[in-house]
């Protein structure tokens, strides 16, 4: 990573987990919100990359790969739930997938 | 240098209820694919027998208690605890699933395989010693529930409902993972013993792995910080899977939209084995900052209770109130937590014990009088069912009076546990403010009660099919469970006492 310090890395890592949040709570697109969520892993996994550099241990690296493998699985399910909500529908806005109310 | 890759025997032993589970999950999806025969009592048969290998595994690798996998996981009284919980769980799910899955027209095969995979991802949690082992046991028992709280997909309130729960549980396992993530950064491990290690001796230096020695440095100063950070997103995190408030919101809208025993399941399976991780994350690893995450728990509690409790009281529909009522439920648990002492932690595991077998049953029930389609879930659809169908109101009844906390049921005790405790740890206002809600919570339990037995029946106690075999094996074990708890309570509080203390 050569001379750019660390704490770059994290402070990076900690404005795409911001934004990710930001985008899951504001955007009304269940497709948008859904990649929110994807973004907020990878933030996640530029910092365990960091740490990893960081303690000169190999383990995050690992870790890395396990998120990613998850963030795969997630995403095949995810977009199946997706389809299935608009097959009944025919909507992707966030405001009119609400039935059920108190 | 030549690696050895295969496991040696007992660390195999000790992950035997997992493999179990899996192999049989995945044995059911091949034979739903070559039999061409998408429903059939068969797979559910097929899975219980599963389960209870699983149970007798979880069983059999207690006896050969210890560390597996380079101490990723550990099999101790906890762990074996929380594994049977929720494999029990589990057989009471497929024994109320039988009928309905038939009534529905659903796909039994696959169904079952999800089922397994669930638990499966529990038990693993439940034995976790290592946080991205928890953050992978998280993720299989949360993706097979996604998909079954979706399993009738033509239902569009399953659908949302299944949208819902995806996209919020997801949203908080990132906050879990960030939480990792930030340990992993602090400690330099990633592993809850380690971790223990290193928070309680922070200036010294760790042995990491093979002679090499690491220290800790203060390149995150001033790191109580964040690690206060770290700890508040790994709450977060596990408060969406318990609904703990103020992470709650999907709870009523998941809990009502999802076919009634995949309901039942998720509000106390996935429930107890995120408890589990609580215990083991704040009661062990955690331990020693314990001052600093107190009252952010604390708050939890009492905001959970709170909310779920009042919350409860306004609504008409019986799901939705169970739902509600389960996030006060997740309160109370967090009361014992809040203690932090092993009085406590036993607490927390006895009432998650009677707290399965009351949830469950009282899910069960509403599912038998909902009908096809669920049509029927409001109040005012169990009146009269104490005279159509005696058998059937009478168990609701001893559920909804656990659920209430009254003597001679599980949920007395749990009750009385999770209080002395937060007694003896001096929260004499969490007590108070608890025993305050538990009165509140007495008010819809006894609504339903009222209804069943002062009302003339209703189209839904008419309509009502009698109890199958399956449903009624359900309701009955989870009925003599709830009594028995409530009478010889000893018998699992001896052991969740012990488990607690081995747990340091």
């Amino acid at each position: 990573m050569g001379s750019v310090p660390i704490s770059w890395f994290l402070t990076l890592s900690a404005v795409l987990f911001a934004l990710g949040v930001a985008g899951f709570l504001f955007r009304r697109s269940i497709i948008t919100v859904f990649m929110s969520i994807e973004l907020m892993l990878n933030a996640v996994n530029l910092s365990f990359v960091t740490f990893s550099y960081q303690l000169k241990k190999v383990d995050g690296h690992l870790f890395s790969f396990f998120v990613m493998v998850v963030a795969a699985a997630e995403a095949a399910v995810g977009l199946a739930i997706i389809l299935t909500v608009f097959r009944n529908r025919k909507t992707l806005n966030i405001d009119d997938v609400s039935s059920m109310k108190d | 240098m030549p690696v050895d890759l295969m496991p040696a025997s007992a660390d195999l032993i000790r992950l035997l209820p997992e493999i179990v589970l899996t192999l049989m999950g995945t044995l059911l999806m091949v034979l739903a694919a070559i039999l061409r025969k998408r429903s059939s009592n068969a797979y559910g048969n097929l899975s219980i027998a599963a389960l209870l290998a699983a149970l007798g595994a979880a069983v059999y690798a207690y006896t050969r208690q210890g560390p597996a996998f380079g101490n990723m996981l550990v099999v101790d009284g906890l762990a074996t605890f929380f594994r049977a919980l929720v494999i029990v769980v589990g057989i009471l799910t497929v024994l109320a699933s039988y009928r309905f899955l038939r009534r529905q027209g659903a796909e039994t095969g696959e169904y079952h395989a999800l089922l397994l995979f669930s638990i499966a991802g529990q038990c693993l949690m439940a034995a976790a010693n290592d946080l991205i082992v928890v953050f992978i046991g998280l993720e299989i028992s949360s993706l097979a529930s996604y998909v079954m709280v979706g399993y009738l997909r033509d239902d569009k309130r399953a659908n949302e409902a299944a949208l819902k729960y995806f996209l919020l549980g997801s949203f908080a396992t990132a906050f879990f993972l960030y939480g990792v993530a930030l340990v992993y950064g602090i400690t330099g491990t990633i592993n809850l013993s380690g971790v223990r290690a290193a928070l309680t001796a922070p200036e010294s230096c760790l042995q990491a792995g093979a002679g090499s020695v690491l220290c800790v440095q203060n390149w995150l100063a001033p790191w109580p910080i964040f690690l206060g950070v770290a700890a508040a997103l790994l709450f977060v995190g596990l408060g969406f899977k318990v609904s703990a408030a103020p992470f709650q919101i999907w709870a009523p809208d998941v809990y009502q939209g999802a076919p009634s025993p995949v309901t039942a399941f998720l509000s106390t399976g996935p429930k107890a084995a995120a408890f589990a991780v609580f215990l083991r994350i704040f009661m062990s690893a955690f331990e020693p900052g314990g001052a600093a995450w107190e009252p952010l728990v604390w708050f939890s509690a009492l905001a959970s209770m709170t909310i779920g409790n009042f919350a409860a009281l306004r609504q008409s529909n019986v799901k939705r109130m169970l739902a509600y009522s389960s996030i006060a439920h997740a309160g109370y648990v967090l009361v014992a937590l809040t203690a932090r002492s092993a009085d406590g932690a036993a607490a927390v595991m006895f009432y998650l014990g009677a707290y399965a077998f009351m949830n469950i049953g009282a899910f069960a029930v509403v599912g038998h009088l909902a009908g096809k389609g669920e049509r029927y879930q409001d109040i005012e659809d169990f009146g009269g069912l104490g005279q159509k169908q005696p058998l059937t109101a009478a168990m609701l009844t001893i559920f909804l009076l656990s659920l209430i906390g009254v003597p001679l049921t599980g949920g007395f005790f749990g009750k009385f546990y999770i209080f002395k405790a937060a007694l003896e740890s001096h929260l004499v206002w969490l007590t108070v403010l608890g025993l305050l809600n538990s009165a509140v919570a007495a008010y819809y339990y006894l609504r339903v009660l009222v209804m069943m037995y002062f009302r003339e029946p209703s189209q839904a106690a008419i309509e009502a099919e009698p109890l199958r075999p399956g449903l009624r094996a359900a309701l009955l074990v989870s009925a003599v469970a709830t009594l028995f708890l409530g009478i010889f309570p000893n018998w699992v509080l001896d052991f969740s006492n012990k488990s607690a203390a081995m747990m340091k």
